[in-house]
């Protein structure tokens, strides 16, 4: 909503306020001020000029030469406008003037004739978007006054953020009484010169429920989608330019002035904040206006000059035969206000909310007007800005206004009285506030207010907040606002701890983001956004079809990040993402509801997607930064592996292994076809796969040539589980033995197999086993590999023999020789 | 004779790790080497001359053997070499100046800092963590919320909708109704997660981020105790002088709702371009839980009152690091990531 300054002060004379000073009043009452905008900066040089005389220019079709009065003689001016005529006033900007693009007016030569200024456009003025012609100064202003008083410049606009429950402050004499100390009472129309009071004006309502016969017309409505249909007809007017005070309100709050009818009727919309319309009343067929809905297949030439296809039932206005306007949205341009036009019917009507937004969205079709009908007009002003139009038309345009106007009410406004507690004041906004310091709170802004016995309040809602103040919590709301929400206390009072125990995936994922930022990682955050391939969980309407489902898994997302890094020249590349998966519905809900969201009792929607938490890793270039003593190696596999193990436990608790994985036994397998055929897979304490790491195949991932080493990737799919019970396991007391195996295993027994036998064969006396060196190579028979254990005994409280240390290898030698035919070296 | 060699080997294997293991210098580690590997009276050599008498199916065993030793005892020999010249670093004259061998440097999201941030700062005000679904109903995610359905906000056109009636959450505030449908109060929580909006990207927009929900119901908590909680928590946030400002506004869900704002962080309040000129910073929505919300999830809305907050921390997160354009945080390149190493 564009709010002018001055507006408000002739709205409100005793606010005496700033502009920037009214606007930290309004954010502080609720509204908003996104900018402060001084109208008429850069435009002091800029004068009055009155065109004397026009000519062709004679090396130019396009260009005149004008004899130009800027109220000191007259100059020549070339002039490229289609507009320019004789006799008439422009802005002028003189030799010297600097326009507020920057742009500098000197005199110039222009094909060979002398132009000594400039006549503007709004747009070269940065008053408006109109580029059509040069901007002509209505009601003949005398040449040589500065631009900023005749158009009422020497004003500032407030742009205010309205919310879309006070469609009350979508007008001045809203904002103003919010403003005004006195509110309402301290405001008072600015008479109009040369118009009868809007009070004194002789209008008499013909009043009906369903239709109304007036001066000629016939007003019925026939759909619940209009309330209140009031009608007056104007006749003999004279369609001109506004007078200049009016293009200056006009302009003030971002409009450009069209003809003092349409001029009127926007004035009284931004200043009462009441949609009108005037319709040009020889156009209208009958003469008669029918509210009803739209007819199948009806069409409307609209304002904006689009023809358009109706819905039916959209809420229309329609003479005898066809729709002239959709109703609290947009008028038709048969029926449109003419340079031609001598007779008005004037409409002031209340439309249903919903019925305007469904237009508004079938259409595409935002205006002022729909704006405010769609949050909510004030019913109990209808007839207040009606005989304010037509008091500014007469003052404007001429003409006589018929002595009677139809009032149509299809649907009377109910009172509204609420009930409101001091009690429930106190309770919600923690201070006690004294039922008359209410009343004094309310009344301003049109509430009427009762104090009555024991703290009860008895409050009438004005009509202009019927839309957003209901229930007894709403006057809460009003009265804490009014009282100022920086006069409460900031005061810490004592609290009760609350029932809800910290969500132990959060835990986790810190645990997890901890160990991995140690370890070198950087963490992603990417968009959950994949194409079809790579997701279950498809967008209605989504951005693009590259972003058309949610992903299934994150590794997609992650590989697209490594290649903008590769793309940017960065291959040392480490990062991780904690996020969310998504897949199909679970197959059967599980039961009771959880905050994550196990069943919804309460709705019939359907089955939610599946979501499970997820972390995706992915490795690639040197193992280290690079330093002077030497190359750093590549990330290996034993780089990835080695990873997983130290992230083990926390993935899937005490137990959890890594080993080689077969991507047909997974359990999501199309997140794994990205990887290379030598595949890992974690295995929890229960023995569930819960993710899969290996190397990123060449052609999944769009590799520049430069980069040589391989990528590496993993993907975990998290669950909470319980927490490990930690208990002290007593420190050996006796000195342990060692013995080192070097043992020649056959290629297809993999070294896991070997340990396990060792393992069984070697008996209770056996602390710990580990391979400490592979070899492969000369020396060796064909078909094998040294593998060397180191194997560590230790028997509690009491010192070994070498004799039964013995004993137990010559065990497990016999054993690795029956089950593997594995020899010593 | 070959067992024979093969066991000389073994022994010189073992006899070379105390030779290098004692070698206490430099000058007495080249002696050991010249020892052990000399071409002309080195041990290995030594035992290789017995070579010649084995038999052409011995010898490559034999030779093989050798070799591995040698290897062996060389890398003992440069390990043992590596290890004087570091403890005689200075004195031999290594320049100091050239870096150190170090390991690569992690880092959370920038974003991550800020949530983990506010969540600890709530955390000692009695705040626990919560986690709801992305994928939601209309019903938590709007009519449970006081929000018709014909309510902009859930205009086909700004949420994203999927299949049977469901759509991604386009505010944490559903983990509201989560929450109370599945406990009773006093309820003390945040819930920090991903929210959705059909917005194209743009230096300030991106159709997913994160939010960070908080919600506190008891009998007794009032609009005093919302302003004393959050202004403490912004002045944790933003340091001990920033100045918090409490507006009016609205959200279908609150009554009495408000906007926080916190002194510009950049201008200090003067006015600058962060802030638009006005000198404030907008950090959060706040208000009262409607008594609707209540009514809706089964609590007694006459006898339970509380606050209900959300902010977002990718906004508060490019204030607080300076950064000018939301993208960087989404699109991974390490060389932002790295920044945050702290």
């Amino acid at each position: 909503m564009n709010v002018s300054h001055a507006w408000l002060r002739a709205l409100a004379p005793s606010l005496e306020a700033s502009a920037p000073e009214l606007a930290d009043r309004l954010a502080m009452l609720g509204a908003t001020v996104d900018e402060v905008v001084p109208l008429g900066v850069g435009l002091e040089n800029i004068v009055s000029a009155r065109v004397v005389s026009v000519r062709p220019h004679p090396n130019a079709d396009r260009l005149t030469v004008c004899e130009v009065d800027a109220g000191a003689g007259t100059m020549q001016v070339v002039c490229g406008a289609p507009n320019v005529e004789a006799g008439r006033t422009y802005a002028f900007a003189p030799v010297g003037a600097v326009l507020p693009g920057g742009m500098v007016i000197r005199e110039a030569r222009i094909r060979g004739e002398t132009s000594e200024g400039m006549l503007c456009s709004e747009r070269e003025l940065g008053l408006g978007r109109d580029q059509s012609g040069i901007m002509l100064l209505p009601g003949d202003p005398a040449p040589g006054l500065s631009l900023v008083e005749i158009a009422g410049l020497d004003d500032t606009r407030l742009v205010v953020d309205v919310t879309p429950n006070r469609p009350d402050l979508l007008s001045h004499v809203g904002i103003a009484a919010e403003l005004a100390a006195k509110g309402r009472a301290a405001l008072s129309l600015p008479p109009i010169v040369g118009a009868p009071a809007e009070l004194e004006l002789e209008l008499e309502p013909v009043a009906s429920r369903s239709r109304a016969e007036t001066a000629g017309v016939s007003v019925s409505i026939e759909d619940d989608g209009c309330r209140r249909y009031l009608a007056a007809v104007v006749r003999g007017v004279t369609i001109g330019p506004s007078p200049a005070w009016l293009t200056a309100r006009i302009r003030s709050v971002g409009l450009r002035p069209i003809n003092n009818v349409v001029d009127a009727t926007n004035y009284v919309l931004y200043e009462l904040g009441q949609p009108l319309h005037a319709f040009d009343l020889d156009l209208l067929r009958g003469p008669a206006i029918v509210v009803r809905g739209a007819r199948a297949g009806e069409r409307l030439t609209t304002l904006d000059g689009a023809n358009r296809a109706l819905e039916a039932g959209t809420l229309v206005i329609a003479d005898a035969e066809r729709a002239v306007a959709v109703a609290g949205v947009m008028g038709g341009a048969e029926s449109e206000v003419t340079p031609a036009t001598r007779n008005l019917l004037i409409e002031c009507a209340l439309f249903e909310p919903t019925h305007v937004r469904a237009s508004r969205r079938a259409l595409a079709l935002p205006t002022d007007a729909s704006h405010r009908f769609e949050r909510g007009v004030d019913p109990d002003g209808l007839e207040r800005a009606l005989r304010r139009v037509v008091a500014l038309i007469l003052a404007t345009a001429g003409g006589a206004a018929e002595r009677t106007y139809a009032d149509v009410t299809r649907i009377e406004r109910a009172p509204r009285s609420i009930e409101l507690r001091a009690e429930r004041v106190r309770q919600v906004l923690g201070i006690d506030i004294e039922p008359a310091r209410i009343a004094d709170l309310l009344s301003p802004i049109g509430f009427v207010v009762e104090v009555g016995s024991r703290g009860t309040i008895h409050v009438d809602v004005p009509g202009a907040r019927l839309y957003d103040v209901e229930r007894e919590i709403d006057l809460v709301e009003e009265v804490a606002r009014r009282y100022g929400y920086d006069r409460f206390p900031e005061e810490s009072r004592a609290y009760r701890a609350g029932t809800v125990p910290d969500d132990a995936m959060a835990r986790l994922e810190d645990r997890l983001r901890e160990r991995l930022v140690a370890r070198g990682f950087l963490e992603s955050r990417t968009m959950p956004f994949v194409p079809a391939p790579d997701g279950d969980v498809a967008l209605l309407l989504p951005l693009s079809a590259e972003e058309s489902r949610l992903r299934r898994a994150l590794l997609p997302s992650l590989m697209r990040r490594v290649e903008h890094n590769w793309a940017r020249g960065v291959d040392d590349l480490r990062l991780f993402e904690i996020g969310t998966g998504f897949g199909p519905p679970p197959a059967r809900a599980t039961g009771g509801a959880d905050v994550s969201g196990g069943s919804d009792a309460a709705d019939s929607s359907g089955a939610r997607p599946s979501e499970t938490r997820r972390l995706a890793f992915i490795m690639t270039g040197g193992r280290r930064p690079g330093h002077w003593s030497g190359v750093a190696e590549a990330f290996d596999v034993w780089d990835l592996k080695g990873a997983l193990e130290e992230l083990a436990p926390a993935l899937g608790g005490a137990g959890t292994s890594v080993r080689p994985g077969d991507a047909d036994t997974a359990t999501d397998n199309r997140s794994l076809r990205y990887l290379g055929p030598e595949m890992l897979e974690v295995v929890d304490a229960e023995g569930r796969v819960i993710g899969h790491a290996g190397r990123i195949r060449d052609d999944a991932i769009d590799v520049p040539a430069r980069v040589v080493v391989p990528t590496w990737a993993a993907e975990i799919v998290l669950a909470v589980r319980p927490a490990r019970d930690l208990a002290y396991a007593p420190l050996p007391t006796h000195p342990a033995v060692e013995r080192d195996l070097a043992l020649l295993v056959p290629a297809a027994v993999p070294a896991g197999v070997v340990e396990r036998s060792i393992r069984g064969a070697a008996g209770e006396l056996l602390d710990a086993v580990a391979p400490f060196d592979v070899f492969r190579g000369a020396g060796l028979p064909a078909g094998s590999r040294s593998v060397a254990f180191r194997l560590r005994f230790r028997a509690p409280g009491r010192t070994l023999t070498d004799e039964e240390v013995d004993r137990a290898v010559e065990r497990v030698l016999r054993a690795l020789k029956e089950e593997h035919d594995i020899e010593r070296r | 004779m070959a067992t024979d060699l093969l066991e000389q080997l073994e022994r010189l294997d073992e006899e070379a790790r105390g030779l290098i293991a004692d070698a206490s210098d430099e000058r007495a580690l080249e002696a050991a080497r010249v020892a052990l590997l000399g071409r002309k009276d080195g041990r290995l050599t030594s035992v290789l001359r017995g070579l010649g008498s084995l038999s052409a199916e011995e010898r490559p065993a034999v030779g093989a053997a050798a070799n591995r030793v040698k290897e062996h005892i060389s890398a003992l020999l440069d390990e043992r070499a590596r290890a004087l010249a570091g403890g005689a670093a200075v004195e031999a004259g290594e320049d100091l100046t050239l870096p150190g061998r170090t390991q690569w440097r992690g880092a959370r999201h920038p974003v991550t800092l800020v949530i983990d941030e506010i969540c600890d700062i709530f955390a000692t005000l009695g705040f626990t963590r919560v986690r709801g679904p992305e994928a939601e109903t209309e019903w938590h995610n709007f009519v449970a919320l006081n929000t018709p359905l014909d309510h902009p906000a859930a205009d086909m056109q700004d949420t994203f909708y999927l299949p049977g009636g469901l759509l991604l959450r386009s505010h944490t505030s559903p983990v509201q109704v989560r929450t109370m449908q599945a406990y009773p109060p006093p309820i003390r929580i945040v819930a920090p997660g991903m929210v959705y909006r059909r917005d194209p990207w743009d230096a300030s927009h991106a159709p997913a981020f994160e939010q960070i929900e908080g919600l506190a119901v008891d009998e007794g908590l009032s609009f005093v105790d919302l302003k004393a909680t959050l202004a403490e928590f912004a002045r944790r946030l933003f340091g001990p002088t920033a100045r918090v400002r409490f507006r009016p506004s609205f959200f279908p869900f609150t009554e009495p709702s408000a906007e926080v704002d916190v002194s510009c962080t950049v201008c200090g309040g003067s006015g600058c371009g962060a802030c638009k000129g006005s000198g404030w910073l907008e950090i959060m929505g706040a208000g009262m839980v409607d008594p609707a919300v209540f009514d809706n999830v089964g609590y007694d809305s006459e006898r339970y009152t509380g606050f209900a907050f959300g902010m977002g921390p990718a906004r508060i997160t490019m204030l607080r690091y300076k950064v000018p354009d939301i993208r960087l945080l989404y699109e991974s390149d390490a060389r932002f990531l790295a920044q945050f190493d702290r």
